[in-house]
Formats: structure tokens, C-alpha cells, sequence
């Protein structure tokens, strides 16, 4: 009987391709857009998160004006000097490195090309408080920093850019209206969440960059790592004083600046993508919703028909049963098969959009489960309980049935 | 129930009988009385024509004695058992082994084909497809409809569904095939021709043939002829008789 049933419903399901395809549809779209939504909203939560360990796990950093609280911003606030960056190192304790650092977005020519990027002006403690490692060559020496030399440390992608397969190390590179001595590549750190390419990098000593490109003795940031053994906490609050201090705000006067850990940094930024993804996923619930009542709108139009198909078979000897797991199996097949079909396409999908936004793929198995059996549940109440109620009435209703 | 108890050796002989039987449409103030009363006794082997006007309860009765329909009150009788006591699964297993039943209104299955629409009730006997295909074939083919079994309702003609209607009822070889107007749709010369399959089936493979008819022309064909008016039977005679 079960057999016989599912060769009935097959045949159902052929006979009445349109409706069933539109049947489909629905869950194809809703499911589909689920899982793209959520895989890609993980991925980017996942690429956040690698981006901000890549930075370092004790890395505190310390910019101009207070970004909490409202009529302040970074714009009005002072910015530091690298005296600033000299007066934590020397008076802080527990503290790894610290490194000042000022930017520059220029193009930067080689040969005949050029690339648009950022210049990142700083000292060799950059490299420490960033977890840089060098592929190549070397960094600047302080000797080097305090004449304001013209040479740079380049990321891969820059590399790759100007100087395609050549070696560059000892090359010039000309950066606005001075020529620049490579004497260093970084290894590649890869891609980051936003699309942000973290190997898009070329570090100069902080004074070449101030008296080349700036022309100011400003300085951005400043980048903090604190020892391994160090407390977070207590080097935080150590910095805030010395920067009150430093920067002449009497008792009761707000910060004019802020200072934020690694940790902080990563609640914020995976806290935002995790909103994203809720919103995406919910946007995309409610796609699949809209597929099942598309379902039902089908179903009930062709409930006067089916009614009649069982009226039909009932009165030629079908037992209520049997053509309840005939139905019963149509529907779960067709929104089973707009499931499997759903979640191939998004996952085709998924992988395409995740390369082309560079955020990493991540299966979820547990997104794609639910929204198999969710499809398959639209199936069983959308198609089932109608014919359910037709399978119940006496053959002859069943036929008069309009 | 298994099917086979309907085997059972009938009390006096009747295949089927209808006691007293009555039907009620409609609760309260709106309630019709489509049957008030019938009492009706057909023999295997019999060929009857119900006659009688619009709306005197033809249908109504027929479908009782399809066991698609439970009379309100009195007893409905198939070889002795009392059909109005059976469950549903009952009456629907009585239907797939004894009955071949022709509606008024055709009632095939949209969107399929003429032969999947009688090899229907050959499926819910779990009969394998070959057999299926061959019974299904030989139908359509005593029917005259051989050359359209791949077209489906939609492609065919009133009177060509009303043919494959019939192939439906006849395919399984019933005890008793009950016809609803089976020559409603058709020409007269169609009509003559679907009269001589029925009088064949009842000749040559025994059936018992029960079917309504507005046509007097039809009804000759049948050895007697029963006469409803307003849910009762109002005659009840032999052809070549007089009431
Ligand atoms: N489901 C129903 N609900 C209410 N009344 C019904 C129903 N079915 C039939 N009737 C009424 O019962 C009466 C008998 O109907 P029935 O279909 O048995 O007539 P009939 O003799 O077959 O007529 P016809 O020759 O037109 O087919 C009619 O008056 C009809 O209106
Ligand atoms: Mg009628």
C-alpha cells in the first residue's frame, strides 16, 4: 500500500506540473534566501572576528576625542604627538610596545603603474604592536626614524600592484612627489571583514611622513600592546591619567579622547554583523513565510479540484487512509524537493557571494536543517490538512463539492 | 469486514434490497424528503431501468445502492448484509470489490488520461500493472474509445468521457454496475450502442445491470423498469407487462 501510494502521488505530482512547480517555487525562494542570508551574515561575523585577533589579543588603542556621548566627536578634539607615544613607553608599566601612528591616502607610482592607497606613517614598534611579520628585507632602524629617511616596509597586495612578479626590495617607489627605497615586505595577513585588504599597507617612519605628506607633527593613534602578563584594566586606567595629564583636562572636564581594547573593539564590530545577520535572517523569514501562504493561495485554489479527485476516488473503493498517504506523501515529496532544491541553490549562492564579498563560507548545518523542516512542514499543513478535511467527507459531498 | 463476507448466503435469495428507506437533505425548516419510503428488491442477474421526472430521488437511491450514501432511516441490503451498519472502510471495500458505479456528471480525474482513468479502481485492487494495462485497454476498447486512451477529460467529447466513465465502472468485472443517466450525453446511435454493451455485460458476463434513464428508447432495453415519483416507486413492472 505504501508503495502503491507513492506511485500515485508521483503520478499526481507529474500530472499537475504547473501547480506543482509554482508549489515549489515558494519554498525554493524562502528557504534559499534563509540560508544565503544567515551563511553569508556568519561569514562576515567570522571574518570580523579573525581580522581583530589578527591585530594581536593585548592591543589597546588610544584616538582623539570621545566617541561615546553626544556633541563630540574625533573632528574638534586634539590630535596627539609622538611625544605622547614616547611619554607612555617611558612612564607605563606592563606595557609591550607603542607605537604612533598618522595616515596618508596618496597614490604611489612604480614604473609605469600606480596604485591608490594609504600611507601609514610610524616607528618600528608598529610592526610589533601589529603583529606584523616580515616576508622580506627588513624594517626601518631608529637611526633611520629620527632622519626622517625615505624608505618603506610594503604589504603583498602593494607588492603585487606595482611591482607584479619583480623582486622589490632596493626599488624606488614614488609616493606623491618623493621617491621611496623598499626595504621591506610584510607577509600577507589576507583578507578582512568589510573587504578591507589588510596587505594593502606601505609603512614609512612617522617624520618622513609628517614632513613629506602631512606637513603637520600630528599623530592619529596610538597603538598600545600590553605584555602577556600585564592587566588590561589597570594599564587602560594608567593611560587614561597620564593622557589627562598630558593633555591639560582639569577635574571635572570630560575625556577629550578614548582608549579601547582588543576586546572591546571586537564585542563592537561582531556585535554589529551579528545585528546584521538577525536582521538579514529575519528580512529572509519572512520571504519564506510569504512562500507558504503563496502554497495555501495554491492549494486552495485547487481545493475544489482535489476535493473532487477524492470524492472520485473514494467512490470507486480508495480507503479514507489510503488516499490520505497519498496526499500526504505528495506534499511532503513536493516541499521536500523545494527544500533540497533551496538549499542547493543557496548554497551555490552562498559560496558565489562569499568570494565575491571576501568573507569566509561557513556551513551551518543547523540553518539548513531548520529550513528543511520547516518546508516540509509548510508541505504537510498547506497540502495535507486541506485534503485531510476532503478525505473525511462522505464520497458524494466529496463529488458535489464546487 | 472482509471483503469476502459479503459472500455470505443472501436471506431470500435478493442481490440487493432496499427496506423502507428514506432520505433527508437539510436540517430544521429547510429539511427535503428525497426518498419517503422505498422498497425495492433487484436479483443477480437482473437488468433494470429506473424511470420517473426530475428530482423524484433517482439519483438519490442509486447512490444508496452504490453505498456512497446511507439512507436516513430503513435498511439497505447487499446479499443480506446491512449495508447502513457497515463503517465507512466497509462500504468503500464493498465498492472496490462489487460495484461499478457510472455518474451522471462522468467524474473522471482531470488532467489524465483515458486509460489512467480506468485503470483507477483496477490500482486500489492491487493489481500489477500489465493486468492493469490489458483489462484497462479491453475496457476502452468494448466502449469504442481504444484509439483515444492517451487523451485526457479536457480532449474529449461529453459523450466520449461518458464512454470512459463506463469503461471505469466495467473494468473490474462488478457484481452489479449501477448507471446514473449513462446515455445522457450521448447521440441516439451512440446511445443504442452503449444500451447493447449493457445488455451484453448483463447477457454474456452476468452482470447486474441497474441504470437511469429519461429515455423510453433506453429503458426497452432493460427486462424491467421502475417508476420513482416524489421519492416513491410509483410502478414497478416486466417489459411487455402492463402496470
Ligand atoms: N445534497 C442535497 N441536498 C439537498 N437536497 C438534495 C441533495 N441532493 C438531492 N437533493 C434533492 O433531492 C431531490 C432528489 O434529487 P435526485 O438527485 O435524487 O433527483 P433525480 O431523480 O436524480 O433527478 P434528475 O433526473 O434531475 O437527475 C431533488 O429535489 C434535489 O433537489
Ligand atoms: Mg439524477
Amino acid at each position: 500500500m505504501f508503495w502503491s501510494s507513492v506511485l500515485l502521488a508521483l503520478r499526481a505530482i507529474r500530472r499537475n506540473l504547473l501547480r506543482s512547480f509554482l508549489t515549489i517555487l515558494g519554498i525554493v525562494i524562502g528557504v534559499g534566501a534563509v540560508i544565503t542570508m544567515v551563511t553569508l551574515g556568519n561569514g562576515a561575523t567570522r571574518a570580523v572576528s579573525d581580522q581583530i585577533s589578527s591585530l594581536g589579543s593585548n592591543l589597546i588603542m588610544v584616538r582623539p576625542g570621545q566617541r561615546l556621548g553626544p556633541g563630540r566627536d574625533s573632528a574638534g578634539a586634539p590630535r596627539f604627538k609622538a611625544s605622547d607615544a614616547e611619554a607612555i613607553a617611558a612612564q607605563i608599566g606592563s606595557i609591550h610596545a607603542v607605537a604612533p601612528v598618522a595616515n596618508k591616502g596618496v597614490t604611489v607610482v612604480y614604473a609605469a603603474r600606480n596604485w591608490a592607497t594609504t600611507v601609514t606613517g610610524s616607528t618600528d614598534a608598529y610592526f610589533t604592536v601589529g603583529n606584523w611579520r616580515l616576508a622580506d628585507g627588513r624594517i626601518f632602524t631608529k637611526a633611520e626614524q629620527r632622519a626622517g629617511k625615505a624608505v618603506c616596509v610594503i604589504g603583498a597586495t602593494v607588492r603585487k600592484e606595482l611591482f607584479g612578479d619583480r623582486p622589490p626590495l632596493g626599488d624606488e617607489l614614488r609616493i606623491k612627489n618623493f621617491a621611496c627605497e623598499v626595504i621591506g615586505l610584510l607577509q600577507s595577513k589576507g583578507q578582512s571583514a568589510m573587504g578591507m585588504d589588510q596587505d594593502d599597507i606601505i609603512v614609512i617612519p612617522l617624520r618622513t611622513l609628517q614632513r613629506r605628506l602631512t606637513g603637520n607633527q600630528d599623530v592619529n593613534t596610538l597603538m598600545v600592546s600590553a605584555q602577556d602578563s600585564g592587566d588590561t584594566d589597570r594599564i587602560m586606567a594608567d593611560l587614561r591619567l597620564l593622557m589627562r595629564e598630558r593633555r591639560k583636562i582639569v577635574a571635572n572636564e570630560d575625556d577629550n579622547f578614548s582608549i579601547l581594547d582588543t576586546r572591546q573593539i571586537a564585542e563592537a564590530m561582531t556585535g554589529t554583523t551579528k545585528v546584521l545577520t538577525l536582521l538579514l535572517g529575519a528580512v529572509a523569514a519572512v520571504s519564506l513565510l510569504v512562500g507558504g501562504i503563496g502554497i495555501m493561495n495554491i492549494m486552495l485554489v485547487s481545493v475544489t479540484e482535489r476535493t473532487r479527485e477524492i470524492g472520485i476516488r473514494l467512490a470507486i473503493g480508495a480507503l479514507e487512509r489510503e488516499v490520505l498517504l497519498q496526499f500526504l506523501i505528495e506534499a511532503v515529496a513536493l516541499s521536500s524537493l523545494g527544500g533540497v532544491v533551496g538549499i542547493t541553490l543557496a548554497t551555490l549562492a552562498s559560496i558565489g557571494l562569499a568570494k565575491v564579498m571576501q568573507v569566509p563560507y561557513i556551513f551551518d548545518p543547523g540553518i539548513n536543517l531548520l529550513s528543511f523542516l520547516f518546508s516540509a512542514a509548510i508541505g504537510v499543513i498547506f497540502g495535507y490538512f486541506p485534503a485531510r478535511r476532503a478525505a473525511r467527507l462522505d464520497p458524494i459531498d466529496a463529488l458535489r463539492h464546487e | 469486514m472482509n471483503a469476502t463476507s459479503a459472500h455470505a448466503a443472501p436471506e431470500n435469495g435478493a442481490l440487493i434490497e432496499l427496506r423502507d428507506a428514506t432520505k433527508t437533505y437539510g436540517q430544521g425548516p429547510a429539511t427535503f424528503l428525497a426518498l419517503r419510503g422505498v422498497n425495492l428488491r433487484i436479483d443477480a442477474g437482473e437488468f433494470v431501468a429506473i424511470m420517473g421526472p426530475s428530482g423524484s430521488g433517482k439519483s438519490t437511491a442509486m447512490n444508496i445502492l452504490g453505498c456512497l450514501d446511507n439512507p436516513t432511516s430503513g435498511a439497505y441490503l447487499f446479499r443480506g448484509m446491512h449495508v447502513e451498519n457497515l463503517t465507512r472502510n466497509q462500504r468503500a471495500l464493498l465498492r472496490r470489490y462489487y460495484l461499478g458505479f457510472v455518474f451522471q456528471g462522468f467524474n473522471l480525474l482531470a488532467r489524465t488520461t483515458a486509460l489512467e482513468n480506468v485503470e483507477l479502481p483496477l490500482v486500489y485492487r492491487g493489481e500489477p500493472r500489465a493486468a492493469r494495462h490489458a483489462k484497462a485497454r479491453a475496457a476502452l476498447d468494448a466502449v469504442g474509445l481504444r484509439q483515444w486512451e492517451h487523451h485526457t477529460p479536457a480532449e474529449l467529447s461529453g459523450g466520449q468521457q461518458q464512454r470512459v466513465a463506463i469503461a471505469r465502472a466495467i473494468v473490474t468485472d462488478p457484481t452489479i454496475l449501477l448507471a446514473d443517466e449513462p446515455t445522457g450525453n450521448l447521440d441516439s446511435q451512440r446511445s443504442h450502442e452503449i444500451m447493447d454493451l449493457l445488455a451484453a455485460l448483463n447477457r454474456d458476463r452476468g452482470i447486474t445491470v441497474l441504470m437511469v434513464t429519461h429515455e423510453p428508447d433506453m429503458a426497452r432495453y432493460a427486462k424491467r423498469v421502475i417508476h420513482f415519483v416524489d421519492g416513491r416507486v410509483d410502478s414497478d413492472h416486466h417489459n411487455g407487462e402492463h402496470s
